[in-house]
Formats: C-alpha cells, sequence, structure tokens
C-alpha cells in the first residue's frame, strides 16, 4: 500500500514541476529582453528618474538632463569644450559698459504648439523667472532689470550691473525658453522648440521622446528615444546586457565596469563632467576656523589611493573646485599633498587630534564608498571619525544643508561654475572670506581676460586656505552598444543632448 | 454565524481607523520637509515657507488628518505635491502591476508548497521526504531579492532567455508580459512557496496522526485516497491562515522584488515617493497596503467558516 502512495505523491510533484517548466520555456523561444527597437530607435538607461516635468517649481538634476536641449532651447548653449554658442540667438553683442546685451534670433523656430519663436517669448520667459519659478536658481535672473523687444527677431536685454556669469546661466536651465502659451502644465505637457517632443511618460519606468519633424535646425537622427530609469546599478547593467537598453547613461559602480570593456560588443567612454566630490568642513565650528585643522586634514588623504579604492581609480584628481573644463582650470593637486607626518603635525598644533569628528554622508554609492576610506585616512593622523549615514535628499538637506549641524561630510556639487555659490557664509559651508568674494566680484564685472584671471586666483585662495578638500572630480562613464555614435566624452552642460546621437 | 460575521466586520473596521490614524502620525513624524526637497539647495526659506502653505502643511495636524480621511472615504486620494498628478489614478496603475506580481507569486507558491509539503509530510522518515526538508530549509533561508538576483544572472544575462527586467502591460503585448513576469513571479513565490512547505508539511503531519484517517484506511481505502478525501480538508484550515498572513509577505516581498526587476509597481511608487518626500502619496499607498492585508485577513476569517461547520453552529 505504502508505495503507491508515494508513487502517486510524486507524480504529483512532478506534474507541477512540468508545469513550473513549461511556463519558464514558453518565454524562452524568441529572443531575450524588449528589443530596444529597431534602427531609428534608441533606449539610454540613467538613474535619477525627474519627480515632475517642471523645473520652474522642481529643482534636482533629472528634469533638465531629460528636456533642456532637447525639449527646450535656450539663446545660448555651451559646446562640448565649455565654450559659449549661439542656439536660438544667432548672434550677440555686448555693449561697451557690459550691461546690455542686444541678441539677433533666428526667425525659423516653431514651438511644438505650433506658434513662432520670436522675441516676445524671449522676453515672457526672462520675465518668468522672476515672477513664477520657485526653485533658487532663479536668483540668477536677479541682475536683470529689463528685457525688452526691439523686434519680433531682436532682444535687447538690461542688467543693473556687468555680470560675465550672467550669460553662462543662460545655457542652463534659467535661459530656457517657453511659448506664452504653452506654460499651462509644464509639469505633465512641456512645449518647446527643440529638436525632440515629448510624447510619453510611463512613471516609475521610462519617458519617450519623439523627434521633432518640425524643429527648425538639423534634425535628429533618430525617431523615437527612450530613457528608461534603474534605481539599482545591477539593473542597468543588466539591461545593456540583455539588450534592453542600449547605452548606459552613467554608470553608477565602476567596480563592475569590467564586464563591458572585455567585451568588444560595447564601448566605454571615460571623460569629465562638473561633479567636484567634495569633504566639505564646516567652516563656523571653532576647530574649522583655524587654518591647520583643515590643512592638516587635507594633507592627511591619499587622493590616488582613495580614488583607486572606492571609485576604481575613474576620476580625476583636481585640488580645487575647478573642472578641467572651465577656461580657469589649473591642477592644484600640488597645494597640499598627501604628507602624513606634516598632517600629524598640523592636527596637533591645532588641537584636532584626538577629537572625534562626525562625518554625515548622504546615502549616495561614491559618498558611502569614500566616507570609509577618508575615515580610516584620517584616523591615521591622529583624528577620530564617527560615519553618520543620512537619508538623501530628504534628511541629509535638512540636517547637513539647511541646519549646518554637521562637522563634515562629502557630497559631489555637480551644478557648472559652482565655486562662488558653493563657497560663501549662508551656503552649508559656512565659509566666510572677503578676499575670496573680492576676486569673484571682479571676475563677474570685468572682461573675458580678467574673468579668466580673478577666477584662476580664486581657486588657487579656496585650494591654499584648504576651505574643503576636492577629493577627485566624478568621471561621465558610459557605456553603449558599439553602434551608437555621438555620445559626449564629457558630460558638462545640465542636458543630456539627444539630438546629436545617430547610429 | 451572523454574530461572527458582524464581529469580524467590527475588527476590521476598528483596525481601518486604528492603521489610519498610525499611518498618518507616522508621516507627521518623519524628518525631511516636502517643500526643501522640491525647491533643493539653496532655496530661501520664504519660498519654502510659501510652498508648505501650498501644500497645506501649515494647517494644524488634526485639520491635515480629517481632510486626508475625508477624502479617502469619496475615493479622492488628492493631489501628489511632486508631480502635481492626482494620486488615485496612479495608485490604482500601479495596484494593478502588483497583483500580478503577487498573484503569480502565490500561485508557484502553492504549485510548489502543496505537493511537496504532502509528500514531505508522507514520507517524513524516508531520505526523500528529508532531503525535501532540507531543501525547504535553503529556500526559507534566502531573501526573494537575493533569489530574483540570481535568477537573473542564470537566466537573463548567462543563458539569455528571459527579459532581466521591466515591465510592459499584458494589454499592450501579452507575450512579452509573460516573459517579464516570470523571474519575478519565480522569486517572490520560491520563497515563500518553501515557507509555506513546511507549514503544509506539518499540517498534513498533524492529519496523518488522527484517529478518523486511521479509520479509513480501516475502512480499506490507500493512504493516498485517505488523505485525499478525509484529510486535506482538515489540513487546509491552519494553512489558510499562514496563507493570509503570507499574502501580506508577498505584498511586503514585491516592494523590494520590484527594485531589483524595475517594475513601475506600487512598491517603487512607495519608495520613490518616500524619497521625494510625496508625503501624501506615501500615505495613501501605505493606506492602499494595509486596507489590502487587512481585507485578506477579513477574507480568510470568513474562509475559516465556510471550511470548518464546526465554527457555523458554534454560535
Amino acid at each position: 500500500m505504502k508505495p503507491s502512495f508515494s508513487t502517486r505523491a510524486v507524480a504529483f510533484l512532478a506534474a507541477a514541476a512540468l508545469l513550473a517548466v513549461t511556463a519558464c520555456s514558453a518565454g524562452s523561444g524568441t529572443s531575450s529582453g524588449s528589443s530596444p527597437g529597431g534602427d531609428q530607435n534608441l533606449a539610454i538607461g540613467l538613474v535619477a528618474e525627474p519627480a515632475s516635468l517642471d523645473f520652474t517649481t522642481t529643482d534636482g538634476a533629472a528634469i533638465p538632463q531629460v528636456l533642456l536641449g532637447n525639449v527646450y532651447e535656450t539663446l545660448v548653449k555651451q559646446d562640448d569644450s565649455g565654450k559659449i554658442v549661439p542656439s536660438l540667438a544667432k548672434s550677440w553683442t555686448v555693449s561697451p559698459d557690459r550691461k546690455t546685451y542686444t541678441f539677433d534670433l533666428v526667425d525659423n523656430a516653431k514651438f511644438t504648439n505650433d506658434k513662432q519663436f520670436t522675441a516676445n517669448d524671449a522676453v515672457f520667459s526672462i520675465n518668468r523667472v522672476k515672477t513664477a519659478w520657485t526653485t533658487s536658481l532663479k536668483a540668477a535672473m536677479d541682475v536683470v532689470s529689463q528685457a525688452k523687444a526691439l523686434s519680433p527677431t531682436q532682444l535687447q536685454v538690461t542688467l543693473a550691473k556687468p555680470s560675465n556669469d550672467w550669460l553662462f546661466r543662460m545655457t542652463t536651465r534659467i535661459g530656457a525658453m517657453f511659448s506664452e502659451s504653452g506654460v499651462s502644465a509644464l509639469a505633465t505637457a512641456p512645449v518647446g522648440s527643440g529638436p525632440f517632443k515629448f510624447s510619453k511618460w510611463n512613471r516609475g519606468d521610462s519617458i519617450v521622446m519623439v523627434r521633432n519633424d518640425n524643429y527648425w535646425g538639423s534634425k535628429p537622427y533618430f525617431q523615437q528615444i527612450t530613457l528608461k530609469y534603474f534605481k539599482d546599478a545591477t539593473a542597468l547593467n543588466n539591461a545593456l546586457l540583455t539588450g534592453t537598453i542600449n547605452v548606459i547613461g552613467t554608470v553608477q559602480a565602476p567596480e563592475a565596469l569590467s564586464q563591458f570593456t572585455s567585451n568588444d560588443k560595447y564601448q566605454v567612454i571615460e571623460g569629465t563632467t562638473n561633479g567636484e566630490v567634495l569633504l566639505s568642513f564646516n567652516n563656523s565650528l571653532p576647530l574649522f576656523k583655524d587654518i591647520r585643522t583643515r590643512q592638516g586634514i587635507r594633507m592627511a588623504i591619499d587622493h590616488k589611493a582613495l580614488l583607486d579604492t572606492c571609485w576604481a581609480g575613474r576620476g580625476k584628481l583636481i585640488g580645487s573646485m575647478v573642472p578641467p573644463t572651465d577656461p580657469w582650470y589649473e591642477d592644484l593637486t600640488g597645494v597640499a599633498p598627501y604628507d602624513l607626518a606634516k598632517a600629524k603635525s598640523l592636527l596637533q598644533a591645532s588641537g584636532a587630534a584626538g577629537k572625534t569628528l562626525r562625518l554625515r554622508l548622504p546615502t549616495l554609492p561614491y559618498a558611502t564608498s569614500c566616507g570609509q576610506v577618508v575615515k580610516s585616512q584620517l584616523e591615521q593622523a591622529g583624528l577620530k571619525v564617527a560615519i553618520d549615514q543620512l537619508e538623501f535628499p530628504a534628511a541629509w538637506l535638512t540636517t547637513v544643508f539647511k541646519n549646518a549641524d554637521y562637522d563634515m561630510s562629502i557630497i559631489a556639487h555637480v551644478e557648472p561654475r559652482d565655486l562662488g555659490a558653493v563657497f560663501n557664509a549662508k551656503y552649508y559651508t559656512r565659509y566666510d572670506d572677503p578676499t575670496l568674494q573680492g576676486y569673484l566680484a571682479a571676475a563677474d564685472s570685468g572682461d573675458e581676460a580678467a574673468q579668466v584671471d580673478n577666477l584662476k586666483k580664486a581657486a588657487r585662495r579656496l585650494s591654499e586656505q584648504a576651505a574643503g578638500d576636492w577629493l577627485f572630480l566624478l568621471p561621465n562613464l558610459m557605456v553603449a552598444d558599439k553602434s551608437v555614435k555621438g555620445l559626449p566624452t564629457n558630460a558638462i552642460t545640465e542636458n543630456f543632448d539627444l539630438s546629436k546621437l545617430a547610429r | 454565524m451572523i454574530l461572527r460575521l458582524i464581529e469580524r466586520t467590527g475588527v476590521f473596521l476598528v483596525s481601518l481607523a486604528v492603521s489610519s490614524v498610525l499611518v498618518f502620525a507616522f508621516m507627521a513624524v518623519l524628518p525631511g520637509d516636502p517643500a526643501r526637497v522640491a525647491l533643493g539647495v539653496n532655496a530661501s526659506d520664504e519660498a519654502v515657507a510659501e510652498l508648505r502653505r501650498q501644500f497645506g502643511l501649515d494647517r494644524p495636524l488634526p485639520t491635515q488628518y480629517f481632510d486626508w480621511l475625508g477624502g479617502l472615504l469619496h475615493g479622492d486620494l488628492g493631489t501628489s505635491y511632486v508631480s502635481k498628478v492626482a494620486i488615485g489614478p496612479q495608485v490604482f496603475d500601479r495596484l494593478q502591476v502588483t497583483l500580478w506580481l503577487v498573484v503569480a507569486g502565490m500561485v508557484i507558491a502553492l504549485v510548489v508548497a502543496v505537493p511537496a509539503g504532502t509528500v514531505m509530510a508522507a514520507r517524513h522518515r524516508k531520505i526523500s521526504g528529508l532531503a525535501l526538508s532540507a531543501f525547504s530549509q535553503v529556500g526559507v533561508a534566502v531573501p526573494a531579492f537575493l533569489a530574483g538576483i540570481l535568477l537573473i544572472v542564470v537566466f537573463a544575462v548567462r543563458l539569455g532567455w528571459l527579459p532581466a527586467n521591466g515591465w510592459t502591460p499584458p494589454a499592450q503585448d501579452p507575450a512579452m508580459f509573460l516573459k517579464q513576469l516570470i523571474l519575478p513571479a519565480l522569486s517572490l513565490g520560491l520563497v515563500q512557496g518553501a515557507v509555506l512547505t513546511r507549514y503544509v508539511r506539518s499540517a498534513v503531519l498533524e492529519v496523518l496522526r488522527e484517529d478518523y484517517l486511521r479509520t479509513a484506511r480501516a475502512k480499506g481505502l490507500r493512504p493516498f485516497q485517505a488523505l485525499w478525501r478525509h484529510g486535506l480538508r482538515n489540513a487546509a484550515v491552519p494553512v489558510l491562515t499562514v496563507l493570509g498572513l503570507q499574502l501580506a509577505t508577498l505584498l511586503i516581498g514585491a516592494v523590494v522584488v520590484e527594485r531589483v526587476f524595475v517594475i513601475p509597481g506600487l512598491g517603487s511608487l512607495l519608495l520613490d515617493g518616500v524619497s521625494n518626500r510625496d508625503l501624501l502619496l506615501v500615505q495613501d499607498v501605505v493606506m492602499v497596503l494595509v486596507i489590502a492585508v487587512l481585507l485578506v485577513n477579513f477574507i480568510v476569517d470568513l474562509l475559516y467558516v465556510a471550511l470548518d461547520p464546526r465554527l457555523r453552529t458554534a454560535s
């Protein structure tokens, strides 16, 4: 009797197993992955999904990454080498007092709501920054005292004081040109004049852009580009390995790059960004007011070893707050070279040795992994370091950023030309330095040569004063199918330019 | 029986009310300001205060709570702080995705657990039973996300049989839908199946020792027949309780598995909401999850009555 029971039971089990196997193989017949589409389609894997499509009221890099340059255009834009070049403005002139800018606009640009782009739209967009924008970036437009349309294709902007920075900010989202009748649903239905149209947003998954066939400039190659979002670095890698996407827009786990470098199906692109990974000091604390503490910490860090350990050696050592793509870049890594003995004596002299410093880290991959290395290197120099992880963005923003309740932190400042914004008394670095402010003011109001000269001085000042420590510059790391062309080597603008991509 | 029904309904409603207060209170004490996250670095305190006013966060907490509750009762989940989109339709869309996962996971768990648990019980002193037992222990120890990662590495990256991640609605492309469903459903189902197997095993073992089963054997039924006719229904009652609890675990497991497989379900909506401090959205999603779990328990309570005639006459 007994055998017959188990025989049946085993048969039942086998049937169940068979069912499961059949279910599996049902899906295995055809090729793997959702094909990213034919020759005219492309899928790009990115990390941060926008929370909204309205960058006038919601901050974050994810929205301009998708929309700027692709859906919205600016009067002027930055090319790959960092130079300001024409976009919706064919050309521009600056008055001798450097306060009046006159822009000649293209006459054939059209918004996707079929309205012509004119100087009136430009005036509307510039004025709207002051009236309707809520994000902090809008402050860059405060210097404008008047914008007026001289003709449908000529715009005149008057500044309250000369500002080189203003023209540069016009290449960022602040300079985006909106249609007067196209701002009713910015969060869900953006209207721009760019080479792509926003088509569809599958929340939590992807944003689909289609080519704007009425685009006034040279039309993009791809008919449709899907931007897919992956929270997890491994999932992003797997999506490329299995053909769900064609491009990894930003590699989040450089230590896993070898699986692509060793495979000739893929190309790996490595360049620079604007993302200075800063070990920030709370300069308002008595301990950090002593320059010996700050210099001691800088000299206690072996930057080369740190980069190798926590970011797989990818990235660039910079030594100050300027990326190599800015015209005033100088290699300042020699200002405070690694010197453990000197670091120890500086920290001893300032009284920091033996004290416990709170290193409050945001929960971001580079901060978490580099934080451990910083801790162990500083402890070798005689400091005690207590690591404290704060959820990013919410908890970190409130604790470190707003309340400056921290001793040290690590964050990548990815905004372009952010030296002046990051190192001032109001910012979380609490760095109050009239000499630095003097250089910055002179740079903003002078001509181009004076700007370069003064910003060089400012960068050197920061490095010599050890206002923070620049661990490294985040690399622009992309992996793509070999056939994809036109990917940018350097990622120095706010946007991911989709119009240059081709196969 | 009617009394029992009223009692269970009462418990269900009170639990709902209490959990709504708890969910709201947790959101209120969560560190991080939604307005500051939306406005980002450098935002002035005035701008943040203004946005808090627009979000309605400056009102007294009880007012906020009752507004929210009133909205819920009318089926209005409000508008997201961040995306400015109505929350109701979003939650509904995402819930459909997650339900597919949970249901598919449950089916796999049952298909694995019922036969395996029965065999383990029937052969609990034999090598085959012990081997199955050991195997299920391993399954219990593996978390669903790890199972997911392993499945991806083997079936998607190495063998290339199935997609590594992604989601396609069934109406859009049924074949792709099934392909993308298999791995996440397996990683949820196999792990839950391993847990469930242990319960099926002990329930069946219990039943095998009962007098009525011996009587049934004495009448001349073969062991499997006896178990099939008299045993399984009795074994089903404790298993059902566990099943109810497991549905809740599956819902939570789905949150993590959705992340691993990049599936736009309720779990990823919840995690994104938390990270953006889209408090109203988080509150709504958590409440929907709570309602789902309570509802399942309520239904399980009712099913006891259907399965066990003794409960029907007890009152």
